[in-house]
């Protein structure tokens, strides 16, 4: 599978608070939270960013509240994938429980700017510039998270296991 | 080759499995999953969409709607709903309604439903606090925890444990709050990410439960999976207690500790009998700096609660510093008891008198202004200091809104004087 869009570049720590601010934790509607991603990082994103769009972050990204409709947010706005040099744990156990599609690279993130537009090859694990030569290599995926991202997230392989344990 | 109490609690939990080391995944039964009315809206969600029937048990699902409640509007009023109809259709026991509801992180261990040794996992970062009593408690999200209800398990990373050595008695003033903030400023926000942290050392001796679980609630602050103090006689007495008055499903339980050859990533120590009282300045809880350190920083408003600081020994220090003192006129001041317990004791006790008399406010318990819920929203401009654990940006409402860290105490003198200030200003 490959994303390719145009890159939002974020720095280092941001929170779930500002992917989603609290005032909209009154609803888990998708495509209402949608409407205010990364608003307290930046608050026109929603009109600068358009569908198959890219995030890059920093370090430790998505840190703070275990909110889910962090990476829910992102999902539904469109945004193909995140990129960032590390993910905070809770953050990344969503990206993957829901199957928003998460890339962990140093150096693309230290090369790669805003406005940029990107290849991201999920099979292979590599990022490249569009038109560029060259690629950046991503971090591989434990074993069993592959297995929870082949099936679409937690809730795909739990629903392998409901029926075996129906059976 | 040892493990430690961290590796011990998920091996026990993790069944088939003979031996752990960090990096390993595991499938781990869960004693405990717990949700709040922000996060188990979804993880109904996931649950009813796989088609069960009933709860892994109805005894081990904790829903508390501590977020928005007492209903702040009404797509909260809707949220909350949800929970209390899962509640009654699931045969859950530990759902709490307003007047009996806390803040999740306080009200748990007050009931003794958690239990040293045990493995719990919470739709809510802060579920780290539970590592206080000595068992293995971490934050996940919804679907972890709608899939937790479904299947009583949780898919889990066998984390490092870095070794935090505290050593030397607190000066007056100084609690568990600012130890953890000291560390975190230390450590960075991300220093101890996906790992665990493990507290020892003879300060432990002079922390109570309530500096432990201030220490342990802000572990994720640092970017920890967990914190966690082994269990000793402090520990032993307040859960005994807590059994005794609420007489929970489970009265027994195995305490852990690690053992003496475990091996660390790292082990950090910390002198803590020259610590003087810490606030963190905006926007993240590793800018700590002793209070002497802010000159003339003016707060429009004083919060003291949550499940860091809202705890009862927290709101006895706030009235011990506020007792015959006015509030400046220029600050509000919100106190929040972090449970129904807490508020009773703290109205028995007359810190809720203190808290009154001296023009502050007394609320019912709840997360209030910590996320920017409720109860003390800021506005663009205005600052605060609070004893809550996060000072992100817009973290208490506006985007421009600042928020400062501290203890109780300092809450309070600054409460007084209007800037942020230490109780010998007063």
């Amino acid at each position: 599978m490959k994303f390719k869009g145009k890159v939002h570049k974020f720095g280092d720590n941001v929170n779930t608070d500002e992917i989603i601010p609290a005032r909209y934790l009154n609803t888990s509607d998708p495509e209402e939270l949608a409407k205010h991603c990364m608003e307290d990082a930046d608050p026109e994103f929603v009109e600068k960013a358009v569908e198959g769009d890219i995030i890059f972050g920093g370090e430790n990204f998505g840190c703070g509240s275990s909110r889910e409709h962090a990476p829910i947010a992102i999902k539904a706005f469109g945004v193909s994938c995140v990129v960032a040099k590390s993910f905070a744990r809770i953050f990344y156990r969503n990206a993957i429980n829901i199957g928003l599609p998460i890339f962990t690279s140093e150096d693309a993130v230290r090369d790669i700017k805003t406005g940029d537009k990107v290849e991201v090859d999920a099979v292979k694990g590599q990022i490249k510039k569009v038109g560029r030569k060259g690629s950046f290599n991503v971090e591989v995926f434990p074993k069993f998270i592959k297995e929870i991202v082949a099936s679409g997230g937690l809730m795909g392989y739990a629903a392998k296991k409901a029926r075996r344990v129906k059976q | 080759m040892g493990y430690t109490i961290t590796e011990k609690i998920l091996l026990s939990h993790s069944r088939g499995t003979r031996s752990i080391a960090p990096g390993d995944f595991v499938m781990a039964d869960v004693d405990l999953c717990l949700g709040n009315d922000v996060t188990s809206p979804i993880a109904i969600k996931e649950f009813r969409e796989l088609g069960f029937d009933r709860v892994f048990n109805s005894k081990r699902v904790l829903l508390v709607p501590d977020h928005f409640l007492p209903a702040k509007d009404m797509k909260s009023a809707n949220q909350a709903r949800l929970l209390k109809d899962f509640a009654e259709e699931f045969k859950i026991d530990n759902y709490f309604e307003l007047g009996e509801m806390g803040v999740e992180h306080a009200l748990l261990p007050e009931r003794g439903i958690i239990l040293p040794g045990d493995l719990m996992i919470g739709a809510d970062s802060h579920t780290c606090t539970h590592g206080a009593l000595g068992a293995f408690a971490t934050g996940v999200g919804s679907t972890d925890l709608g899939y937790a209800m479904a299947f009583g398990e949780c898919w889990l990373k066998v984390p490092e444990t870095i070794k935090i050595v505290l050593t030397g008695k607190p000066r007056k003033w100084v609690g568990g709050k600012d130890i953890i903030l000291h560390i975190i400023s230390d450590l960075g926000v991300s220093g101890a990410l996906y790992k665990a942290m493990e507290f020892a050392g003879d300060t432990l001796q002079y922390l109570d439960m309530d500096d432990r679980f201030s220490i342990c609630n802000m572990a994720v602050e640092a970017g920890a999976k967990n914190g966690i103090v082994p269990p000793d006689k402090i520990t032993e007495s307040y859960v005994k207690a807590a059994i005794r008055k609420y007489k929970p499903s489970r009265k027994t339980y195995k305490a852990v500790k690690s053992d003496k050859d475990a091996v660390y990533s790292e082990t950090r120590e910390y002198n803590v009998s020259k610590l003087e009282p810490v606030v963190a300045a905006p926007d993240l809880p590793s800018n700590g700096k002793p209070v002497s350190g802010y000159k003339n920083v003016k707060v429009d408003q004083v919060v003291v609660g949550s499940c860091t600081n809202g705890r009862i020994s927290d709101l006895k220090t706030a009235a011990s510093v506020l007792k015959g003192k006015r509030v400046s006129p220029d600050v509000r001041l919100v106190v929040i008891p972090a449970t129904q317990d807490v508020y009773r004791e703290a109205v028995k006790q007359g810190y809720a008198e203190i808290f009154v008399k001296a023009g502050g406010t007394f609320c019912t318990p709840s997360c209030g202004p910590c996320l920017g819920g409720h109860m003390g929203i800021l506005s663009e401009g205005e600052v605060a200091l609070a004893t809550t654990n996060r000072n992100f940006v817009g973290r208490m409402g506006h985007p421009k809104s600042l928020v400062y860290l501290s203890n109780p105490a300092i809450a309070a003198a600054s409460a007084v004087k209007g800037i942020i200030a230490h109780p010998s200003d007063l």
